[in-house]
């Protein structure tokens, strides 16, 4: 397990100068899927950033003479059932996707870490009495806790940020303790508590930059899933209230013109598979992550 | 014998007490609503005595957990209270609706979990082959696609292309087997496609796992089949893994069964749901929520004690 961490070997508090170097030369060792997938996720943070720069027209103006236009120069993904250009809704809409996902996932990660962390060098009671209530959360199936939060606290944009983050605490923290159990248990570790280190700085300098490396993937699967979650929920129309709109909420606008298979539909569900799907190869093909799935590791 | 009873008794001991702390973490959300559900119904222009009037007769003036332990009450014999938005007691609407999502269910889960669980131990068997790795890509794909994506692409492709199967689900009152299953094509396919890339991925990982044990070197070097070797030997080690495996990729299900049942207007239990959330009926919601998180912890506990039967010696534990 420990096998291929740096820090056994330099010592602790560090940053190896060879990290970034070794990261670079790792992303030309990529397979091709993880290739496809990088080029994937990088399209889309530039999307997501610059979109509404390329967008030819406002996401909100109603300039075509006819809904459901098949795509044509003027509109290149068609028009929507009110007659606006998809393609600048999707680039508007893309912001919201990957923006919010993006920012949930790290408030998600970076609680779920920290209070991993401070389980493990607590006493042992606070340990299992976090780690209990940790299980409770888990076994309440996502869309549900997100379902009723959304019932109780409404979905502004800010609380669907509150919302996706508290949902995915739990994963979040499950895989962090028990990647910190395991390391708390290393000789450098008790080393450093016999020297007297306290236990923030246990916890920050010795454990913590040895799950860097699982956690930045953990990192990416929890933001597939927020992906999935916001675009679920908008797609329900419990997301991200109009005139705003995700990617999401473009498809469930349009799903009056599924019968007739227009671009309108697709165009946005097409964009977030490619984007949760890029992620997915992306992390598949990182090094030290073989064979991990949605499951987040699981137990198996 | 014994010690499997007491074995199992303290796993279903451990399932009720983590459903229990679930109620508590779900009711308390639901309490913590901003503007309150007596408000909410009676409209902006109600008058403040109306509205008093209203909350207590609904129970709401009392303290959290005096509503908790009423409500917690009502559940267990029964009666989970009055759906506001239908007027109507939450225990018959959900009656109503069960049926149809279980029959979803239930479908998806028949068709799913041999399938699943074919290409999985196959996968893992020829690892490293052409199949193995272009399952890999395809259920890497699949298990980061919207569900509203595969729905919408199976209703193009077989109902508004090929005109073979119907896009709602509509089932005439007798109607034969064909008939029923044509219906429910759509649905089901669209949910096993949610479902299986996960529970393959999951099977293929326990059955590699026991692949790379000593037991399987020494049963090659004996000379057995391969076909033998995964029969005989490794499913039965991987069982609990395996059924852990089913176990977990139905929570995506339940997820699945959302959207699905709202994609095509279907009224089982999880559209009941999101009715609730969108008209904020906490009763209702609160029913749905807990029966949700029931069927999961349920689905554990049965692959937890399908572990325990097919390795002793997860007995001794």
């Amino acid at each position: 397990m420990s096998g291929h961490f740096q820090s056994s070997r330099t010592p602790p508090g560090f940053v190896n100068p060879l990290f970034a170097r070794a990261a670079i030369s790792a992303l030309f060792k990529l397979p091709w899927s993880g290739m496809v997938g990088l080029l994937l996720v990088l399209f889309w943070l530039l999307l997501a950033t610059f979109g509404p720069l390329l967008a030819p027209y406002a996401p909100g103006a109603f300039i075509a003479p006819d809904v459901f236009m098949p795509s044509s120069w003027q509109f290149p993904l068609g028009t929507d059932y009110l007659g606006r250009d998809v393609l600048s809704r999707l680039l508007f809409g893309a912001r919201y996707t990957v923006w919010l996902a993006l920012s949930a996932a790290v408030i998600a990660s970076a609680t779920g870490n920290a209070l991993a962390l401070a389980a493990v060098v607590s006493p042992r009671w606070i340990d299992e009495l976090a780690s209990r209530f940790m299980d409770a959360l888990i076994s309440i199936p996502s869309t549900i806790f997100a379902l009723v939060m959304v019932a109780a606290f409404d979905s502004s944009l800010f609380m669907l940020l509150t919302i996706a983050a508290i949902t995915y605490v739990p994963g979040a923290y499950r895989i962090a303790r028990s990647l910190a159990v395991n390391l708390n248990q290393m000789e450098y570790v008790e080393v450093a508590r016999a020297r007297g280190e306290g236990r923030l700085y246990i916890a920050s300098v010795e454990i913590f930059p040895n799950m860097v490396h699982p956690m930045l993937a953990d990192f990416g699967l929890r933001f597939v899933f927020i992906v999935l979650l916001l675009s679920g929920l908008s797609f329900l129309g419990l997301g991200i209230q109009p005139p705003a709109a995700d990617l999401g909420s473009l498809v469930r606008e349009n799903l009056s013109g599924l019968g007739d298979g227009v671009a309108a539909v697709f165009a946005p569900a097409f964009a977030i598979a490619t984007l949760t799907i890029g992620v997915n190869l992306l992390i598949d093909s990182l090094p030290g992550s073989q064979g991990r799935g949605r499951s987040g590791g699981g137990d198996a | 014998m014994n010690t499997l009873v007491v074995l199992i008794a303290k796993r279903l001991g451990a399932a009720v007490l983590t459903l229990l702390l679930v109620s508590v973490v779900v009711f308390l959300i639901a309490s913590a609503l901003p503007g309150d559900a007596a408000q909410e119904m009676l409209g902006q222009n109600a008058t403040p005595s109306a509205v008093a009037a209203l909350r207590s007769q609904l129970g709401l003036d009392q303290p959290a957990y005096l509503r908790y332990l009423h409500w917690l009450g009502g559940v267990l014999s029964g009666n989970a209270g009055h759906s506001m938005s239908n007027n109507m007691p939450v225990s018959s609407l959900i009656a109503s609706r069960l049926p149809k999502s279980l029959i979803l269910v239930g479908l998806t889960s028949a068709v799913s979990v041999p399938f699943a669980l074919l290409l999985g131990i196959l996968s893992a068997m020829y690892r490293g082959s052409l199949l193995d790795r272009a399952l890999n890509i395809v259920t890497l794909s699949l298990v980061a696609v919207p569900e509203f994506l595969v729905a919408s692409l199976a209703v193009l492709l077989f109902a508004v292309e090929l005109r073979w199967l119907p896009a709602l689900v509509i089932v005439p009152e007798n109607a034969t087997v064909e008939e029923f299953l044509r219906a429910y094509a759509i649905p089901v396919m669209t949910l096993c496609f949610v479902v299986m890339a996960q529970m393959v991925r999951m099977t293929r990982a326990a059955v590699i796992n026991q692949l790379d044990k000593s037991y399987v070197e020494m049963a090659l070097l004996k000379g057995v089949s391969n076909t033998r070797i995964v029969l005989y030997h490794i499913i039965p080690n991987a069982i609990g893994p395996i059924a852990n495996a089913v176990a977990f990729s139905m929570s995506y299900l339940l997820g699945g069964v959302i959207i699905v049942e709202t994609i095509f207007n279907y009224p089982g239990l999880a559209s009941l749901m999101v009715d609730a959330v969108t008209a904020r009926d906490m009763p209702l919601l609160l029913a749905c929520a807990m029966l949700f998180c029931a069927a999961y912890l349920l689905l554990v506990l049965v692959a937890d004690i399908c572990a325990i039967f097919a390795n002793p010696k997860l007995r001794a534990r």
